[in-house]
């Protein structure tokens, strides 16, 4: 597998905020890299970096070897792309926008051609609508067909599903799928909703304050033989205690509804037993191994860990 | 180029902001032609009065070129409002709506993007001035007539042969693009530094009044700026009116004006080519 987009010791520097710092992380042709981390982590800006948006502090962005900023319109007119929402021209209809995106990408189809793209993201009986009237759902899938329209290599979707209800989360998913493995794209997708990327990315970058806490095969992140443990109990406190004198007591997070415990699958009926035999009031226990997990645990630390334990 | 430059003029002209120049130009001329069709006389006498005493005018005074002259005296000073309408929102309003961002994920260079919306805003600027010059020249010639061109000044009156005028004319329109494309062009540098027209349009409108009080007023020091005051420039169009034209003085003018749009286009350049596209 050869790669697709690499980005070297990128930094970004905002007068007095380093919005990203020292970023390098690549991404392979015909996967899906997740992007992650919370708000204000600098992922937009990253992106923007990576589309020429924003000129680096320093490091460099490379899209088939080649330095993006010098080989610009050659790697722009292979890469698709929607920053945050997709903001197209109101007073024009579907249609017009799509065409106008097609030609900026120096691409001509056909109007049956173009109304077929539209079809492709459900748009086809509203082509000739303004865009003015249209849903926050349906602006996002016409951003998509005009981020698609001049077939392009790889595509970058920054929050794709910011503002969309359950069906239009599902609707851009099943997309993303489908362009992956039925057309081959590469895509970099970046979201606070963790658990869309968890079904949808095979690889993942993790950030924090600009900085790269985690990249790699999200199986491989995943660490399958572990798992995280949600306990529930009568009380949380005693059943806190009780385990903060235990042999996971380094592996505990104590939130404000449950207790995290992170331990081998194989482990687990052993902490039932021992839970059982200290008395404690289990009300679930429940196993858990999501990226959501780990991205908490990377980014928020092991601050809440023993709070009532000592 | 000039694919990028259609994109623009269609985005231009599918815009109701668009029309709203084209509406205002129209409702005035015609409100000048009906008022002097009405009661042109009155005005005429007015404007006469001091000469009158002297001298008898005879013919149609009150004709075709007349009024246009009248017409492009007083709505020439408001143009620049309407054009920096249009072209302070080109880049602005583009990040206001958060489509500039779009725009520059294409293929397409920052240079040409931005010359081309330059060139959008100058074509419709000329749209602009055609759609006058039809209104207020050939619309007053159908109404009044024609006749000779009677140019008040202040002091006096220059009269041009009817035979010798219509090129003037051709001149004048030109000279007046040349200065409403100056406009054009201060709107579209402010453009670049705003995430909405508002404040484009508002600081084009604030150069052009402050420079044109320190062209107005008869103060030594402002005397020695208004040289390099472009708004001292842009009211040369008049200089085609004289006789004989000081082809020098419109010359020199013109010159001050293409230096004015070259300089805020460069600039425009300059600063778009390292702009981070926050919005």
């Amino acid at each position: 597998m050869s790669t697709l987009l690499s980005v070297e010791n990128l930094s970004k520097q905002f007068s007095e905020i380093k919005a990203v710092d020292a970023l390098s992380f690549s991404v392979e042709k015909g996967t899906v890299c997740g992007f992650l981390g919370q708000n204000g982590a600098g992922k937009s800006t990253t992106i923007r970096m990576i589309l020429t948006l924003i000129q680096p502090s320093s490091g460099a962005v490379y899209f088939q070897r080649k330095e993006i900023r010098r080989y610009r319109k050659e790697a722009l007119s292979q890469i698709g792309a929607i920053i945050e929402k997709p903001d197209l021209y109101k007073y024009l209809t579907a249609l017009q926008n799509l065409k106008i995106m097609a030609r900026l990408s120096g691409v001509k189809r056909t109007e049956a051609q173009y109304r077929q793209q539209l079809e492709r993201v459900g748009l086809a009986d509203r082509a000739d609508s303004k865009v003015k009237t249209f849903s926050q759902g349906m602006k996002q899938r016409l951003g998509i067909a005009c981020a698609l329209v001049h077939d392009p290599a790889f595509i970058v979707l920054d929050e794709p599903t910011n503002g969309l209800d359950p069906q239009g989360i599902a609707d851009v998913r099943n997309l993303i799928l489908r362009l992956s493995r039925e057309e081959g794209k590469t895509i970099l997708i970046s979201s606070h909703l963790l658990s869309e990327v968890e079904q949808i990315a095979d690889h993942m970058v993790i950030i924090d304050k600009g900085k790269k806490l985690a990249a790699g095969k999200v199986s491989e992140l995943l660490h399958p033989s572990e798992t995280v443990v949600h306990l529930n109990a009568v009380n949380l406190q005693q059943a806190a205690e009780v385990l903060g004198q235990s042999a996971w007591k380094d592996q505990l997070q104590v939130q404000h509804d449950h207790i995290a415990i992170r331990l081998h699958q194989e482990e687990i009926p052993v902490l039932a037993a021992y839970l059982v035999q200290h008395q404690v009031g289990i009300t679930s226990l429940q196993s858990r191994n999501s990226l959501e997990d780990l991205f908490l645990s990377l980014t928020t630390g092991n601050q809440h860990v023993a709070a009532y334990a000592h | 180029m000039w694919q990028l430059t259609r994109i623009e003029l269609f985005k231009v002209f599918q815009k109701p902001r668009t029309y709203i120049a084209f509406g205002a130009i129209a409702a005035i001329v015609m409100l000048v032609q009906l008022a002097l069709y009405i009661d042109g006389r009155t005005y005429l006498d007015f404007m006469l009065q001091s000469i009158q005493q002297s001298f008898e005018i005879n013919g149609v005074v009150l004709n075709g070129y007349f009024v246009c002259f009248i017409i492009l005296q007083t709505l020439l000073v408001h143009v620049p409002l309407l054009i920096a309408l249009v072209a302070g929102d080109m880049i602005a309003g583009e990040a206001n709506m958060g489509t500039l961002r779009l725009l520059l994920t294409k293929p397409v260079s920052r240079t040409q993007l931005a010359l081309s919306k330059f060139f959008a805003s100058s074509i419709y600027t000329l749209l602009l001035l055609i759609f006058m010059a039809l209104l207020a020249l050939f619309g007053s010639l159908l109404i009044f007539g024609q006749g000779d061109l009677m140019v008040p000044k202040s002091e006096m009156v220059v009269f041009i042969d009817r035979s010798d005028v219509f090129w003037r004319y051709a001149f004048a329109f030109g000279f007046a693009a040349l200065s409403m494309i100056t406009v054009a062009s201060l709107a579209f540098l402010l453009s670049v530094f705003a995430e909405n027209s508002i404040g484009p349009i508002i600081a084009t409108m604030s150069v052009i009044i402050v420079f044109t009080i320190l062209t107005s007023m008869d103060i030594p020091l402002f005397n020695a700026m208004k040289p390099y005051l472009f708004t001292n420039h842009m009211l040369n169009w008049k200089g085609f009116f004289e006789r004989p034209v000081d082809y020098g003085e419109v010359l020199k003018s013109a010159l001050v004006l293409l230096f004015h749009i070259v300089l805020f286009v460069s600039l425009t350049l300059y600063i778009f080519r390292r702009k981070d596209i926050l919005s």
